[in-house]
């Protein structure tokens, strides 16, 4: 058993909107924040789901920081009061007693991109604005906020590609445990980029069609940016929501297709379940990982009813944000401490006529009442699976 | 302070091939010579994923495989700890989006991501224990033992680090110049073990990082993020307690304490 993990403060920024209130309404409202357009010079005909408001510089203080990833952190660290409740946990702890600890698949690759695009001579080299450091290297995610934030502690970026912000509350709430910090920033941003939308579609995994969890007939996924943070305060009273409980496995399968009978997923999920006691019975609602890929939603369905049963309600929310990829995992335990708070359980988006092999219980219509308990699973490539269990402190 | 046992070692860079000839060198019993490694075929990967490595992932896989040696890898937590990535990769990325018709390798793009070693590593196992992969710039190193550590004493369960870096390409190595293609690895055991080799005490610390005075020793140090362990693994080569401080990710470096 592991002690609750209180959950000070939280907030995420997706195509459905900044900060929480506009993920509630859209998820309340069923709508998505997917449109049909292209990004940057991508030639893909597809759906994305793009942030609003990237278009303006970070502050000249950030100047050497200034990529389309770290735009979207300053954006989301601007919502919802959540400076501030940064700010009143340094003024208990101190600043070099809050780690930080972000997920990301590919950081600020956008501007490596942009960078090979404008290369010159010969032979050819990179812009001299081009700088990896504070861009495009993966612990810029993690160090940028830090830095924004006034802390003087760890910052860790995790990269497990899409487990990536979903492990970061694993690794806080072990480094809380062993005495590395008494409190934790944690979360993830990962922007829209050619190389994530030409590299799954070489897969062939982005679909030309709006992404349909689920459905019957489901070609792929949407891709979606996203930037979420938490705070995780162990020592404190006045929080409510907390992480209960959390697994992480792996596949040892294949690098990019899940494992057909989900035994690496459904341990993760057993795992969350055990950590925090609770009994299969006991989970209100799963945020399925769901992208919408023929093979994800069917291993994925697997591990749910080994572990669940067929019962229990679950749904996809990738058909209101797209896959958010390094950033699913924290724009999910959004979603799963929105539903626990606010007590609804969203439906699956976009999802016409449920695939009859599937056995799990995934809800069509969205169901408003009391939440007790969230577990939210994401999965990345190279078979990296986390799951977590949320809900509120007895 | 995080107190934990390590039981193997594995290393790998010119000059210091694996952890038997590397320690000769670290402890000054024999001359460092940093010749380029030969090509590695990983003894653990099946044929057709040996074939599909990179070699990125190659490099993550001689030191682990150092370090494991005979030991039963199917059960061990592993931390992967790196600053770039597979540099190669992106930038054959980065050039091919570069072109028109935008046709990115798909061999290459699930090759990309940060923890392509560590899914490698878990086919190659057919480990299901959890698996990190974590970045930390030049303190990588330093943020994937404190990583480790913390879940060896957490979980009380054994955990492989594995810290690789590789160098990019052209025009991308302009812009991150990393030296020779560099790993090392340690598997960390919580208290009760037998066959410990030292016990390391890791605390976070305001204090300097430790150099090398040997100065070829030290531009290895310098030149891949891997190699920033050198200071400590000269202690453990020369069998020695003792103290070094190692660069950090964010704001505090990492002291580590040796107990022989």
């Amino acid at each position: 058993m592991m002690a609750p993990v209180p959950i000070r403060a939280y907030t995420a920024t997706t195509a459905l909107g900044a900060g929480r209130a506009a993920q509630l309404d859209a998820l309340r409202a069923q709508r998505t924040g997917l449109r049909r357009q292209r990004f940057d010079a991508s030639t893909l005909d597809c759906w994305i789901g793009a942030v609003d408001g990237l278009d303006t510089p970070l502050p000249p203080q950030w100047a050497e920081w200034e990529c389309r990833n770290n735009r979207l952190s300053a954006l989301a660290l601007a919502q919802d009061g959540f400076r501030e409740a940064v700010a009143a946990a340094v003024a208990r702890h101190g600043a070099d007693r809050i780690g930080v600890f972000i997920g990301t698949s590919t950081s600020g690759v956008h501007s490596t991109e942009l960078a090979y695009r404008h290369q010159q001579g010969d032979p050819p080299h990179l812009p001299a604005s081009f700088i990896h450091r504070t861009t495009h290297n993966p612990q810029a995610a993690a160090e940028f906020v830090r830095l924004c934030l006034g802390l003087d502690s760890l910052a860790m970026a995790i990269c497990t590609a899409c487990s990536s912000s979903a492990k970061v509350f694993a690794a806080a709430q072990r480094a809380m445990s062993a005495g590395i910090c008494d409190a934790a920033v944690i979360g993830g941003a990962d922007s829209l980029c050619l190389t994530t939308l030409h590299g799954f579609n070489s897969l062939q995994l982005v679909s030309a069609d709006i992404c349909r969890p689920a459905d019957a007939q489901r070609n792929g996924i949407s891709i979606g940016e996203a930037a979420g943070f938490a705070l995780l305060d162990a020592g404190e009273p006045g929080a409510d929501l907390a992480l209960l409980g959390y697994g992480e496995s792996s596949d040892a399968y294949h690098m990019s297709t899940p494992d057909p009978q989900g035994h690496g997923a459904a341990q993760a999920m057993r795992d969350a379940l055990t950590r925090a006691g609770l009994q299969p019975a006991q989970i209100d609602y799963v945020n399925l990982h769901g992208t919408g890929t023929q093979a994800n939603d069917a291993s994925e369905d697997q591990a749910l009813c080994a572990v669940l049963g067929t019962g229990t309600p679950a749904s996809s929310t990738k058909g209101y944000t797209g896959h958010t990829l390094g950033a699913a995992g924290i724009v999910e335990a959004v979603f799963s401490l929105l539903a626990i708070e606010h007590g609804f359980r969203p439906p699956s988006l976009n999802t016409r006529q449920l695939d009859p092999a599937l056995r799990g219980k995934v809800l069509l219509d969205g169901i408003e009442g009391p939440v007790a308990t969230v577990l939210s699973n994401s999965f990345g490539f190279g078979g990296n699976n986390a799951s977590l269990l949320f809900g509120r402190r007895a | 302070m995080i107190s934990v046992h390590l039981t193997a070692i594995g290393l790998a860079a010119p000059g210091l091939p694996d952890w038997v000839h590397g320690r000769e060198v670290l402890a000054g019993r024999a001359a460092f010579v940093p010749a380029e490694l030969p090509p590695y075929a990983p003894r653990l990967l099946p044929p057709n994923e040996r074939r599909r490595a990179t070699p990125a992932v190659r490099q993550a896989f001689r030191a682990a495989e150092d370090a494991v040696g005979e030991r039963d890898p199917s059960q061990l937590a592993t931390v992967f700890a790196g600053s770039d990535g597979d540099m190669a990769i992106l930038h054959r990325i980065c050039a091919a989006l570069a072109q028109p018709n935008k046709a990115v390798s798909p061999t290459d793009f699930h090759n990309s991501v940060h923890n392509a070693a560590a899914g490698y590593w878990g086919i190659a196992t057919g480990c299901r224990a959890p698996s990190t992969t974590l970045a930390g710039y030049d303190g990588s190193f330093a943020l994937g033992l404190l990583e480790a550590a913390v879940q060896t004493v957490t979980q009380n369960h054994p955990t492989l680090l594995v810290s690789f870096d590789v160098p990019a390409p052209q025009p991308l190595y302009a812009a991150r110049p990393l030296g020779a293609a560099a790993s090392c690895a340690l598997l960390l055991s919580p208290d009760g073990v037998s066959g410990s080799v030292a016990r390391l005490g890791i605390v976070q610390s305001e204090d300097a990082e430790t150099q090398l005075d040997d100065a070829a020793l030290e531009v290895h140090r310098r030149g891949n993020p891997a190699l920033r362990a050198l200071p400590l693994l000269r202690l453990l080569a020369a069998g020695q307690s003792g103290r070094v401080v190692l660069p950090g990710s964010g704001g505090r470096n990492l002291q580590v304490e040796v107990f022989t």
